[in-house]
């Protein structure tokens, strides 16, 4: 399969990348690691007519701790997610997730920034992000603006994304040390997207959830931060009772389609098993 | 900018030769291996991002060259199956292990599985049966099955890891 042609363009900063698509306009899209887009061009889904390469603008791979925040670049790649040593210390749940997205080649490929822009309800990385609160820093033409995860996702392939920006980084208060943290995706194979995932993490104080976070990949159109499951676990002590009630609240608030991963009941049901799982497995590591 | 239809110049080093040609931007780095260069060892399987058949190593990266413009790899290192066999024309002990231990069947995914190994095996030397699957969960074998690829992938790591130590010596 040949894609459709196009011009090819490869900026070396980001404000190069920027004004390049602002005057390109709508017949261009940035290019990240490009395994969404380029499958997407070759089945002719997506004909750009410019492609805007960000793989040599230094500066946007970095992952590093700034106060109390993390940053990471946007276009830095799953596999340097699952080998950053401050994630494995400051914010495993990345690292857990990025493992189960795709193959090692794609992961080698695929970057993070691509993971949470397009849009597919499919990708981990969104959830995982509203799990962890993160910000999404946005840089167009006309400057930097911040968007929080949780209010970036519209519908499936609609963002807060303005056309001629890009996602140029993301950050997040590290969680508190010794949180529980978990994520838990079932995929029919390798490769698959979630029948559903959950994304949990957890502050406890003894045998007493003190905070927590929840959130769903590929249950809805949009991934789903789990506010009143979040609720039904905060002040508990994460007994039967309160997990019941989380697991509850997460299906009712999911809306999985049907497809080839199964009917949407199924799907529900199995979001309810998959977050209760996640929420034993966050409680076991948390201190 | 050049008009749609133009070409651009590409260059990059393939199995440690200087190449470069005049593409099209829209060109795959399968299709420049095989039809610009032609390395036909990298094979086009799935064309969906998923059988691996078309791994080579990119930059010290396995990387699915279906799924990558030859424009990204300006100024790359490239390493297909066809770079793999010593100087004198003798196997790479990957490749001789997959000889040995049967690897393959009909032997399509091989170059792809061989050029995963060999990146699998750079980043983690000694590796268990369990990290060599995960390892190649990107490679799809369709004859038989997985049992003696990683039974070969273990032997030469066996190979490789005592010829380190005979260097040492």
């Amino acid at each position: 399969m040949i894609p459709g042609s196009f011009t090819y363009h490869r900026p070396a900063s980001v404000s190069e990348a920027v004004q390049l698509l602002a005057r390109l306009g709508e017949d261009a899209r940035p290019l990240a690691g490009g395994h969404s887009l380029i499958p997407m061009m070759k089945l002719r889904l997506a004909q750009p007519q410019h492609l805007v390469d960000l793989g040599r603008i230094a500066g946007l791979k970095e992952i590093r701790q700034e106060q109390g925040e993390i940053v990471i670049g946007a276009m830095t790649t799953q596999a340097e997610i699952v080998a950053s040593p401050l994630l494995a210390e400051k914010a495993p749940l990345l690292i857990e997730a990025a493992k189960v997205i795709a193959d090692p080649q794609v992961r080698s490929v695929g970057t993070i920034g691509g993971n949470i822009a397009n849009g597919d309800p499919g990708n981990d990385m969104p959830g995982v992000l509203q799990c962890l609160d993160a910000r999404y820093v946005l840089t167009g033409a006309n400057g930097t603006r911040e968007v929080p995860a949780r209010d970036f996702y519209e519908a499936a392939f609609f963002t807060k994304l303005a056309p001629g920006e890009i996602v140029t980084e993301l950050r997040f208060a590290a969680p508190a040390a010794g949180h529980g943290w978990a994520y838990e995706k079932l995929k029919r194979k390798v490769g698959d997207y979630a029948v559903a995932a959950a994304a949990v993490t957890l502050t406890l104080s003894g045998n007493t959830c003190k905070g927590a976070s929840i959130a769903l990949t590929n249950v809805a159109s949009t991934p789903l931060y789990a506010a009143d499951a979040v609720k039904a676990l905060v002040g508990s002590t994460l007994d039967k009772a309160a997990i019941d009630k989380a697991a509850g609240a997460a299906m009712s608030i999911c809306d999985p389609v049907a497809d080839s991963r199964g009917p949407s009941e199924y799907r529900r049901s199995v979001l309810g098993v998959i977050v209760r799982r996640a929420i034993d497995r966050a409680k076991s590591r948390g201190r | 900018m050049a008009s749609q239809s133009s070409k651009m110049r590409v260059a990059m080093t393939v199995n440690g030769r200087q190449v470069d040609a005049e593409v099209e931007p829209r060109t795959l780095l399968i299709h420049f291996l095989r039809e610009h260069l032609g390395l036909t060892g990298p094979h086009v399987g799935c064309d969906t991002t998923h059988c691996g058949a078309c791994t080579v190593d990119l930059d010290g990266k396995s990387v699915k060259s279906c799924t990558v413009f030859a424009v990204q790899a300006e100024g790359s290192q490239v390493l297909t199956i066809e770079g793999m066999a010593k100087a004198d024309g003798g196997l790479h002990p990957l490749q001789q292990a997959f000889h040995e231990h049967h690897g393959l069947q009909c032997g399509f995914c091989t170059p792809g599985m061989i050029m995963r190994a060999h990146r699998l095996l750079q980043e983690k030397p000694n590796p268990t049966d369990e990290e060599i699957r995960w390892g190649i969960s990107g490679n799809l074998c369709r004859c038989t099955g997985y049992q003696n690829i990683v039974k070969a992938i273990r032997a030469a790591a066996e190979m490789l890891s005592g010829s380190q130590k005979e260097a040492a010596e």
